[in-house]
């Protein structure tokens, strides 16, 4: 295993192509085969132009994919990224992300990326482990992790989320009828390894895109706050009748229905399978 | 680095914009530009007064004649070079021949200061990674931890060392009680005695300057060396080393001047038989009288260290520069 380091780590007083080969001089690899393992690398990255230089002179994006080079010479198995974006800017952070998936499609080596970064977490990964105070609390592929957190640290943490009081009416296998603070019953998704019995208290969560207006009364109701436009979407702040806060997102269309007023009193249907109970 | 952030704030000289309009301003710039070195001025006084004046009058006074109780008389004469290197018969002042005494003086001051040197680095480097790697709020107390012996004077710390080496001293007489030695090992008055006050005196300068590289060593580049497979051993040759050089250099520099001049400890532990530069240049202004040949071989030790230090710079130094200029 190897690692590219936050911070890079790059030895300053080794030119570009000495960083690269370091860890292959010390395994004892021939010098001929180093020479061609780095010569490989540096095209792997795009680096061969600075292969003389220092890594002082050259800039932050450079230095990330010198690290990553370093990192991947000596053919490790499992790569180990730690946070290795985040001192990037946003343009070049973008630019790097599809560089790390297609050098990682390109090696096939397993890449353990840490980030603090959820869209970065969503967009990169095939599999997901949501971790808060070193425990795992949540593996999974990226979809299963944001339409069923199994916690709230998780459904909090990645993307935005409605939380609901709610009541457990009755559980059958994998799925549970929990009764919302209107009244209303609805089919609900249960977490892994949970089976909470008829009665209890749980919180439930649905995203806010999940979520519509209904035409009729809905299993929701609440009385709008405001609207916030923002391109693509438009987030409906509403208050429910049990003094809760919920968010509904709409994607704005062209010849949709306008956004409801504020004070007016609207209905929501929520979407199938989109609730799910979160583990206490 | 630090050499980057000088050379990107550095402007070009006299900054003014060059635009037609500003020509009166110009000149105005131009005459407060004028003004400006006059603010160097108390330090061009110094340096004038205390290191470039009397530096030319030892150079002047290399070329006079010695009086007979000590000062010159002002006539140029070349003897006192002459006396530097060579020696003449007393009877027959043609009988030319060189002056070994001299020679050898100049050879043991040069060594022994090498050796004190290396002393200082092999001793000083694990003392100053040891304090670069405490916490940051208890540095401070190791620091001055090493300076305390600053607070004292010289004379009385080598008569210290005096205590400890002699024949009666410390470790004699800790051996003889413990069986282990029957008589005495002579210490006192030899150039390992010297070797040892020097190198005691002068930690300190190779220490400072090496905790002040390690201070600014960044530890996940260790970090990243286990990570790449290298041993302990690689870790220090091809990370630390190299980085901390800069470090090395300084304390050498700092360590090896003071001590090819040093007179204090050679004349005390070295009981005045192992002559070093220093104490033949104080015997010429004192007993021998004869401040000419005092004054050129002062000079000539200053020859000899700027030398050494030309000779190191371009060959110790060379390589790491390119990574920290760029």
């Amino acid at each position: 295993m190897n690692t590219v380091f936050q911070n890079y780590a790059l030895f300053p007083h080794m030119s570009v192509a000495d960083n690269i080969g370091f860890g292959l001089l010390m395994q004892g690899r021939p010098a001929a085969e180093r020479k061609e393992t780095v010569a490989r690398m540096l095209r792997l990255v795009r680096m061969e132009a600075m292969a003389d230089r220092r890594p002082t002179a050259i800039s932050g994006g450079q230095q990330q994919r010198v690290a990553l080079a370093r990192a991947l010479a000596p053919q490790p198995r499992v790569l180990l990224l730690d946070e290795p974006l985040s001192a990037l800017d946003l343009k070049l952070r973008k630019e790097m992300q599809s560089e790390l998936k297609r050098l990682q499609t390109e090696t096939g080596i397993t890449f353990v990326f840490v980030t603090h970064d959820q869209e970065e977490a969503l967009t990169m990964s095939d599999r997901i482990a949501v971790m808060s105070e070193g425990r795992i609390l949540q593996t999974g592929a990226p979809e299963e992790i944001y339409n069923r957190p199994a916690d709230r640290f998780v459904a909090d943490f990645i993307g935005d989320t409605n939380f609901l009081e709610a009541q457990i009416a009755e559980v059958t296998g994998r799925a549970a009828t929990v009764r919302l603070p209107g009244g209303a019953s609805v089919a609900a998704n249960l977490p892994e390894g949970a089976s909470p019995s008829s009665g209890s208290h749980v919180t439930v969560v649905i995203r806010p895109e999940h979520a519509r207006l209904a035409d009729g009364a809905g299993v929701l109701r609440g009385t709008v706050e405001k609207s916030v436009f923002f391109g693509t979407d438009t987030n409906v702040h509403l208050r429910l009748t049990d003094g809760s806060t919920f968010v509904l997102r709409r994607q704005n269309a062209t010849a949709g229905t306008p956004p409801p007023e504020p004070g007016q009193e609207v209905g929501l249907a929520l979407g199938e399978g989109a609730l799910q109970v979160l583990r206490n | 680095m630090a050499m980057q952030d000088l050379s990107s704030t550095a402007r070009p000289d006299g900054a003014a914009p060059d635009t037609p309009a500003s020509a009166v301003e110009d000149s105005a710039t131009a005459e407060r530009h004028g003004w400006k070195w006059l603010l160097c001025a108390p330090a061009l006084t110094i340096l004038v007064l205390a290191a470039s004046g009397p530096l030319l009058i030892v150079l002047v006074y290399s070329f006079l004649t010695p009086a007979s109780f000590g000062g010159v008389i002002w006539e140029f004469s070349t003897e006192a070079w002459f006396r530097v290197f060579f020696s003449r018969d007393i009877f027959d002042p043609e009988d030319v021949r060189l002056n070994h005494a001299h020679l050898a003086i100049f050879w043991r001051s040069i060594s022994l200061a090498l050796q004190t040197t290396v002393i200082c680095a092999i001793l000083g480097f694990p003392t100053a990674w040891f304090i670069a790697t405490r916490p940051q709020h208890t540095r401070a107390f190791w620091l001055f931890l090493i300076t305390i012996p600053f607070w004292t004077n010289l004379l009385i710390r080598t008569f210290a060392i005096q205590e400890v080496i002699r024949n009666q001293g410390l470790i004699n007489t800790t051996l003889i009680r413990l069986g282990v030695i029957d008589s005495p090992i002579q210490m006192m008055f030899t150039d390992f005695a010297i070797l040892v006050g020097m190198a005691y005196v002068f930690l300190p300068l190779m220490v400072l300057p090496l905790y002040a590289a390690m201070d600014k060593l960044d530890i996940r580049l260790v970090e990243a060396g286990y990570d790449l497979y290298a041993s302990r051993w690689q870790v220090l040759r091809r990370i630390i080393l190299p980085l901390v050089k800069p470090g090395f250099i300084a304390g050498s520099i700092l360590v090896f001047i003071p001590s090819i001049g040093a007179f204090v400890t050679p004349r005390v532990l070295g009981g005045g038989r192992n002559l070093m530069l220093g104490n033949l240049i104080e015997l010429q202004f004192g007993q021998g009288r004869n401040w000419p040949l005092g004054a050129a071989l002062a000079i000539t030790m200053l020859v000899l260290v700027v030398g050494a230090l030309i000779f190191y710079i371009r060959y110790v130094g060379r390589e790491d520069d390119g990574g920290r200029r760029t």
